[in-house]
């Protein structure tokens, strides 16, 4: 299936390097005397799963927020699908098409996950039926059908994490931005989840993952960006990166 | 696709959920029987404190709808809505000492109102949560010391509005008896619940629940979150206005207390809190129920300073408060759920079906 995904994806190429569908250039955030973004420059090809990796207060979320709108950067450029979105706003992301989780789960709390799900389809369908398609249809594939008329607030960590990532789906997004999807959960669940993200990677979408688990970033990404109190210090792929020194210092201390 | 389907048959093997929200008989039954319940009440009550209770009641059941659409439904609380009830009862006033019909001033009235609205809303909505709250209150004093100094509007002394020809187009009827009134303004209170109901069954009102819920990750889904809190505050601000309108044809004056005293906005936002805030029924219940207690205490009970409605006033918001936040709504949806569990009336009833639900509150 996903042979087919990639094959179109080629034919549409024109140039010699596949199509990037985000990129980050010189991007720099600073809090007063902080810098919590140093200069970080990367990029995301379509139809691919990039980790972002490092230590806590690496600056991970920041980039994140930078991205998904909710931040202004201080320095920098994003571009996203070849336009310069530098300083948009995050409801102007949202209808860009990048869908995002957080890490501390934001779920609609008075709202059943249905309605959690509907509400987010009102992005690209104004009435409540197709909106309600689309949510039915995110349901099943989440695997949140028997939990659709539960009350958000009730659910379980893991429960909210996935309608956070079935909320972003509902959006119908291009590059899905997961901040720790994984984290916190049972060996179970986070294998479920991975294989939820692996689904969701294979229709297509672009996913950008911040994540701890080593396991699930080996396993999923075929690219890694290694931050570390604000700075890159680490591109390219998750087996030369176990044994890049830089990286383990990071990791490790030296 | 093999990998998908996986995911729907992997997580716990449970019942499967019902794939829509079954057609609400009970609440179409309930609706038809509170509907003849409002029509029949100046039959079945007709004395003259009744009629003035009914009048009272549904008349700040009207400004407690449209503070509900901002404060219930959006989650951003006002304690300024005697702005709007205030731009209602001026700009209908103004019309008619003109020599118009007071309809014609629903229009302009709800029109200002929104104009208000956007106004405050503008610099306020950049405060969240009670920050927001407080400076609702400074706006509320703000107009109350402009009305009293300007005399267009009547100044300290208010405006006093002509006696006309009894009729339905003047908006004035006998006042020996009260049921005209009560029926315009039933008729009044229909149509605003109608909107109300529109709005918040759509794509606006999940946008302005998502972003009482969270607004972030309002945002987050595309929600442009000052928008439409721009748009809930017009509309709340234009609905509590019509009620403004009523008010003051039914009480044929106007001063600045009457109409913009923080009193006032406190009464609309306690209605609707009482009665359930970011519940369509919210406002009726709680108008009933707060203008009953308050007739009924200044009547048997009256004494110069008529402290005791007040301590019953602070007697409630705490037993709501600590009791039940979702007001006489969450009270009585409470009660349902008990007596469906006692007597399993129609066992799957309630959509929540306790499978992995830890909690659900009670």
């Amino acid at each position: 299936m996903s042979s087919s995904d990639t094959v179109a994806a080629a034919a549409v190429d024109e140039t010699d390097t596949a199509r990037n569908v985000l990129e980050v250039e010189g991007l720099t955030r600073r809090f007063g005397g902080l810098v919590a973004v140093n200069e970080v420059t990367f990029s995301v090809q379509q139809g691919t799963i990039l980790g972002l990796i490092g230590p806590n207060g690496a600056g991970k979320s920041t980039l994140f927020s930078m991205v998904a709108g909710e931040q202004q950067p201080s320095e920098g450029v994003i571009r996203f699908d070849g336009r310069v979105v530098t300083g948009w706003s995050a409801h102007q992301a949202a209808a860009a098409g990048v869908g995002r989780t957080f890490q501390l789960m934001r779920v609609f709390g008075s709202m059943t996950v249905m309605e959690n799900l509907v509400t987010a389809a009102h992005l690209r369908h104004r009435g409540t039926r197709a909106a309600r398609r689309v949510a039915e249809q995110v349901c099943e594939e989440l695997g949140l059908a028997d939990i659709a008329y539960h009350q958000a607030d009730s659910l379980t960590a893991a429960s909210k994490k996935r309608l956070e990532m079935g909320r972003a789906l509902a959006t119908e997004p291009k590059l899905l931005l997961l901040d720790e999807v994984l984290s916190g959960l049972t060996p179970t669940e986070a294998h479920e989840a991975t294989e939820i993200v692996r689904g969701i990677n294979n229709r297509g979408v672009t996913i950008v993952m911040v994540e701890h688990v080593m396991e699930v970033v080996m396993s999923l990404c075929r690219h890694l960006v290694v931050l570390d109190f604000g700075q890159k210090i680490f591109e390219g792929t998750p087996d030369v990166a176990v044994h890049d020194e830089a990286v383990l210092e990071a990791y490790l201390g030296s | 696709m093999a990998t998908m389907e996986d995911q729907t048959s992997a997580p716990v093997g449970v019942a499967t959920a019902p794939a829509r929200a079954p057609f609400p008989y009970r609440r179409m039954f309930l609706l038809a029987a509170v509907a003849v319940l409002l029509v029949a009440y100046p039959s079945l009550f007709p004395s003259g404190f009744a009629q003035n209770v009914g009048v009272n009641a549904l008349t700040f059941a009207v400004a407690a709808t449209g503070w509900n659409l901002l404060g219930g439904f959006t989650g951003q609380v006002s304690f300024g809505h005697a702005v709007f009830f205030g731009a209602g009862m001026y700009t209908t006033a103004l019309f008619v000492m003109n020599g118009m019909s007071p309809w014609l001033s629903m229009l302009p009235a709800a029109v200002i109102a929104a104009g208000f609205g956007l106004l405050i809303g503008l610099p306020c909505f950049r405060l969240r949560g009670h920050y927001f709250s407080i400076a609702t209150i400074a706006v509320g004093e703000i107009a109350l010391t402009v009305a009293i100094d300007r005399s267009w509007v009547g100044g300290s002394e208010g405006l006093t509005l002509p006696l006309l020809d009894e009729s339905l187009w003047n908006l004035q009827f006998s006042l020996r008896d009260l049921t005209q009134y009560y029926y315009v303004i039933l008729g009044i209170f229909a149509v605003v619940t109608l909107v109300s109901f529109l709005f918040v069954r759509g794509k606006a009102g999940r946008y302005v629940r998502a972003i009482r819920d969270d607004d972030r990750a309002a945002a987050a889904i595309g929600v442009p979150v000052r928008r439409y809190k721009l748009i809930a505050v017009a509309l709340s601000g234009a609905i509590t206005a019509w009620a403004g309108s009523f008010q003051v044809m039914h009480a044929l004056f106007v001063d600045p207390p009457s109409a913009l005293d923080l009193a006032v906005s406190i009464q609309i936002a306690l209605i609707a809190v009482f009665g359930g805030a970011g519940s369509l029924w919210g406002p009726l219940l709680g108008g009933w129920s707060i203008i009953f207690i308050q007739s009924y205490t200044s009547v048997h009970w009256a004494s110069p300073g008529r402290p005791i409605d007040l301590l019953i006033y602070g007697a409630l918001i705490t037993v709501i408060a600590v009791v039940e936040p979702s007001g006489l709504v969450g009270l009585l949806r409470r009660a349902r759920r008990f007596v469906n569990r006692r007597f399993s009336v129609r066992g799957t009833a309630t959509p929540a079906t306790p499978v992995t639900v830890v909690g659900d509150g009670s």
